[in-house]
């Protein structure tokens, strides 16, 4: 009964065919699809079991059984008998060595759905080869020789699987012929599986003793082990929930691959939805932007549809004319997916050349494709005993957890909850080769993780204290306008009328705070930065500040405006014309912007933006600097 | 409630969703299209992947000019209704040479298909190349990857291949070097002929049998497509009811006696039959890795 083969099989071509090919056709195309990977530790017969899928399911035609008797004779490891391993193994150096290098595809059916098996090498060197058969899976079934027992390899596979977030684990226990089907080996196998499983976060699995080799278990319950009560493993595979079923209760998600665009009258975006149910009428969200609108329509060459769901390929098109091209997404507009650019991540190694902290490689997520830099990772993993090691760097099969930055913010999701937004690769931005695969946790915005600690001090005791009002006079003009002088002069007077300031220079605070910041435009802007979150700091203390720096930037100082409390950034603009700024050149730097020898130089080769509404404004063509801190002041009381 | 996609919706949504990531992707993408089964399940795929636009890429054939009469006659047309461009490549030296299927043996595909193939691409340029091959042809497919890089010389290293994650494919290269990218890798031969059931696609009728002029030799039914074969001592061509389940050039694809003359037939023929789709083809016969060794030289 379980010595299952073509001429009396369970799962030969059916009667049907024969009869009525019309009605076999009808319930054939209403299969599903289940896509499942197989793995082992090397002899546990992982090729074995799926030869024997394939056979069991007649799947193996006559002249490949000719072929697959004769090489089984000259080159098999079964004595005369068939070994169904070679069926699988197909590459030249696979056969030689009688080991699996690279996933091999496989493809049968039963009377109620279609399989497609990725055969996933045992060894540790092709880790990342079994990684790339996961990632596809709804369903693993990791085989255990039931001689051998939970091995090292068996913990990895289990680890492996669990990680790429297969949700379906069988623990296959194979080779039971050989320990003549002994319930009590079983069951120990099944206990220290179990614990080890639970330990790894993997609740719930499916346990089957078989034999792949014999055929128990496999179609059909074995007449072998009648103390096993649960399904042969066919059975299962056939009625096991799919992951695609489950990506449809998600809210929408579909990245944007191409934008259809034959004519004027027509604007279509095509992709593949990622998870959830689209319909015309339904809100709209397109990310990154967060613009909304309507869909309009479903559109295919059979007709538009009225609802598409996870796993179409689908054009979609808006009641609005709002940007949308490939690498956003468009998502359900009530719950949007999440955009940033700082993730926590576990990464999978998978090139000779180690991974280099710091480096730009190109990240494709979804449709979306930025440069990207992984930090040093926080540990490596053991993935044998799933310890966290220190590791400055990731290797060839290594995997890690690192933070990993990219350059532009991208719309994702963390793996768990959705593969296609939350998994990503990394390719060489000088081989093209792709060196990694990784799994986003969470996105790391300091904004979003960093939470304001209140104190009982707050700002307006500390004000109170001091009996004034905290005030930021924020002095912006040209290099040689004269802003640190009338500064000097403005925090001299205030001195005297018992003010407690402090003045916050340009070129001391680059001798510190600063000195890692050059004069480009990002640079400048991150100095303005890091100078307006000081200065608020001072001002929270109560302290009226005083800045003087050029803050070439309009978009740099409203930045600062927008920190402070209304009333409390006093705007003065230094104004003084490039002529007379460079006439009197006070420490020679326009003489040097002029020859060339100073890059970026406001005024020269950098532009000035001056202040469009400035609070204060003093012409130091007409005034003296002293006169000029007079005019402030003025303007300043009452300073209570 | 969720609604249960079948197995041919998901091939089909995984076809479209490469065809579409190649089109986003590539600078001058290009679909081979061979007139056979496969390409015309490719070719109705792509009319739905970019639909309403027409597919955005040339079809190329190339021609040995050893193709049987009803594949150029389809040719034409199914260009023509998709509204592309069709490029036919057909090597100079292998015509100045006389190479042919008769008197010349493996050279025969190796010059007008493996080194035409190479030629068309250079010539004009492409970086992509859609192939209709499936994994469930023959072993070493199974392994190969759906988006297959090649050198600039168009060799394809097995043990050196991307790995390929999710859905995500990695369509960067240097210049000069390519990629041949398989939409239905995971379709089998069932699933094709299933398809082109349900969506009604036009096929050659070679694939349903008829009565036609045939010889046997060498364990392989032939057909006498035009007067270009040359019979052996004591060949008599006679009229067999047959049909091909491959096509490729005509002295080198063997037909089977059937009566099959509706695609129902056909699939229950191919249902009950006890060979593999391959077994017509003379090419896999040579040794026991000789597709992987073709491959690797460039063949498709």
């Amino acid at each position: 009964m379980s010595d299952a083969t073509p001429q009396n099989g369970f799962y030969k071509a059916d009667d049907l065919i024969a009869s009525d090919i019309d009605a076999y056709l009808n319930v054939h195309q209403h299969k599903s699809l289940l896509r499942f990977i197989t793995c082992g530790s090397v002899d546990d017969g992982k090729s074995t079991l799926i030869g024997r899928l394939l056979y069991d399911s007649k799947m193996i035609f006559e002249d490949q059984l000719a072929t697959l008797e004769s090489d089984s004779k000259r080159m098999g490891t079964q004595g005369q008998e068939i070994d169904f391993a070679l069926l699988v193994d197909g590459l030249a150096a696979e056969r030689e060595q009688g080991i699996t290098i690279d996933v091999a595809y496989r493809f049968f059916a039963t009377e109620k759905r279609k399989f497609i098996v990725a055969d996933c090498p045992g060894h540790e060197q092709y880790t990342r080869n079994m990684v790339t058969g996961a990632s596809t899976a709804d369903l693993a079934v990791i085989l255990i020789d039931a001689r051998k027992g939970v091995l090292v390899q068996t913990r990895r596979h289990s680890y492996l699987a669990q990680l790429l977030g297969i949700r379906n684990i069988v623990l296959a226990v194979n080779k039971m012929d050989l320990i003549a089907y002994d319930q009590a080996k079983y069951d120990a196998i099944l206990a220290e599986y179990t614990a080890f499983a639970n330990s790894i976060g993997i609740n719930d699995f499916t346990a089957m003793p078989i034999s792949g080799f014999k055929g128990d278990n496999i179609t059909e319950r074995s007449i072998h082990m009648p103390w096993y009560a649960g399904p042969p493993l066919i059975a299962h595979l056939e009625t096991v929930a799919l992951d695609n079923d489950a990506d449809q209760t998600k809210p929408l998600r579909m990245p944007v691959q191409w934008v259809n665009r034959p004519n004027l009258d027509f604007r279509g975006f095509s992709g593949q939805i990622a998870t959830g149910i689209v319909r015309p009428g339904d809100a709209i969200r397109v990310l990154p932007s967060g613009k909304t609108t309507k869909i309009s329509k479903i559109v295919t060459l059979d007709g538009e549809l009225s609802e598409a769901v996870a796993g179409q390929s689908v054009t979609m098109c808006f009641a609005d004319e709002i940007d949308c091209s490939r690498g956003d997404v468009i998502a359900a507009a009530d719950n949007p997916p999440e955009v940033s650019d700082q993730f926590e991540s576990t990464i999978v190694w998978m090139a000779d050349e180690a991974l280099v902290p710091g480096r730009a490689y190109w990240l494709k997520l979804g449709t979306q494709t930025v440069s990207a830099t992984v930090q040093s990772p926080k540990y490596a993993i053991n993935v044998n005993n799933m310890e966290h090691i220190a590791a400055k760097t990731l290797e060839l099969n290594a995997i890690g957890v690192a933070e990993i930055l990219t350059d532009k913010a991208i719309v994702f999701e963390p793996y768990a909850n959705n593969h296609v937004l939350g998994g990503y690769i990394l390719i060489d931005k000088i081989t093209n080769a792709t060196v990694a695969a990784g799994m986003l946790h969470f996105s790391l915005r300091r904004a979003q993780n960093v939470h304001w600690q209140a104190t009982d001090i707050g700002r307006e005791a500390h004000a109170a204290l001091k009996n004034q009002k905290p005030k930021i006079l924020w002095f912006t003009g040209l290099s040689g306008s004269g802003k640190s002088t009338i500064a000097n002069e403005v925090e001299k007077t205030l001195n005297l009328l018992n003010r407690h300031t402090f003045l916050l220079d340009g070129d001391n605070i680059r001798h510190g705070l600063n000195k890692d910041l050059g004069f480009t435009e990002t640079d400048r802007i991150e100095n303005i930065r890091r100078v307006g979150e000081v200065a608020k700091l001072m001002a929270d203390a109560g302290l009226i500040v005083l800045t003087a720096f050029i803050s070439p930037f309009r978009a740099e100082r409203e930045m600062v405006r927008a920190m402070m409390p209304e009333g409390e950034f006093i705007e003065i603009f230094v104004d003084t014309p490039l002529e007379v700024a460079e006439a009197r050149d006070v420490k020679g730097l326009y003489k040097k912007a002029r020859a060339g020898q100073l890059k970026n130089f406001t005024g020269i080769d950098s532009p000035y933006e001056p202040p469009e509404n400035p609070d204060i404004r003093v012409n130091t063509v007409e005034m003296s600097p002293v006169e000029a801190a007079e005019h402030i002041v003025r303007q300043l009381m009452p300073l209570k | 409630m969720t609604k249960t996609l079948t197995h041919l919706a998901r091939l089909e949504a995984e076809a479209i969703h490469i065809m579409r990531e190649v089109v986003a992707e590539a600078d001058k993408p290009v679909m081979l299209y061979s007139v056979g089964k496969d390409s015309a399940v490719m070719l109705h795929l792509a009319r739905k992947a970019f639909y309403p636009a027409p597919p955005p890429f040339p079809l190329l054939h190339i021609d040995t000019t050893w193709k049987f009469k009803a594949m150029y006659a389809l040719r034409e047309k199914a260009a023509r209704d998709a509204g592309m461009e069709l490029l036919v490549h057909q090597n100079p030296e292998a015509i100045a040479r006389g190479i042919n299927p008769f008197d010349h043996g493996s050279l025969h595909t190796d010059m007008w298909k493996t080194e035409g193939l190479k030629q068309a691409l250079d010539h004009y340029g492409f970086d992509v190349a859609f192939g209709g091959a499936r994994r469930d042809e023959e072993k070493s497919r199974a392994k190969e990857r759906i988006f297959s890089f090649r050198t600039a010389t168009h060799i394809w290293d097995p043990k050196n291949q991307r790995p390929e994650l999710w859905n995500l494919y990695n369509a960067r290269k240097a210049k000069a070097e390519s990629i041949r990218v398989f939409p239905i890798s995971n379709w089998t031969e069932l699933d094709i002929w299933q398809y082109i059931h349900l969506e009604n696609i036009e096929i050659v009728p070679l694939y349903f049998s008829a009565p036609r002029l045939t010889v046997i030799r060498d364990g392989m039914l032939l057909m006498v497509d035009d007067e270009r074969f040359p019979l052996q001592n004591g060949e008599v061509p006679i009229e067999r009811s047959i049909r091909f389940r491959t096509l490729g050039c005509y002295p080198l694809t063997g037909a089977v006696e059937s009566h099959a003359a509706t695609l129902p037939e056909i699939i229950q023929e191919m249902l009950l039959t006890s060979t593999s789709e391959r077994q017509g083809r003379a090419i896999d016969h040579d040794q026991a890795a000789s597709m992987e060794k073709k491959k690797q030289e460039g063949y498709f």
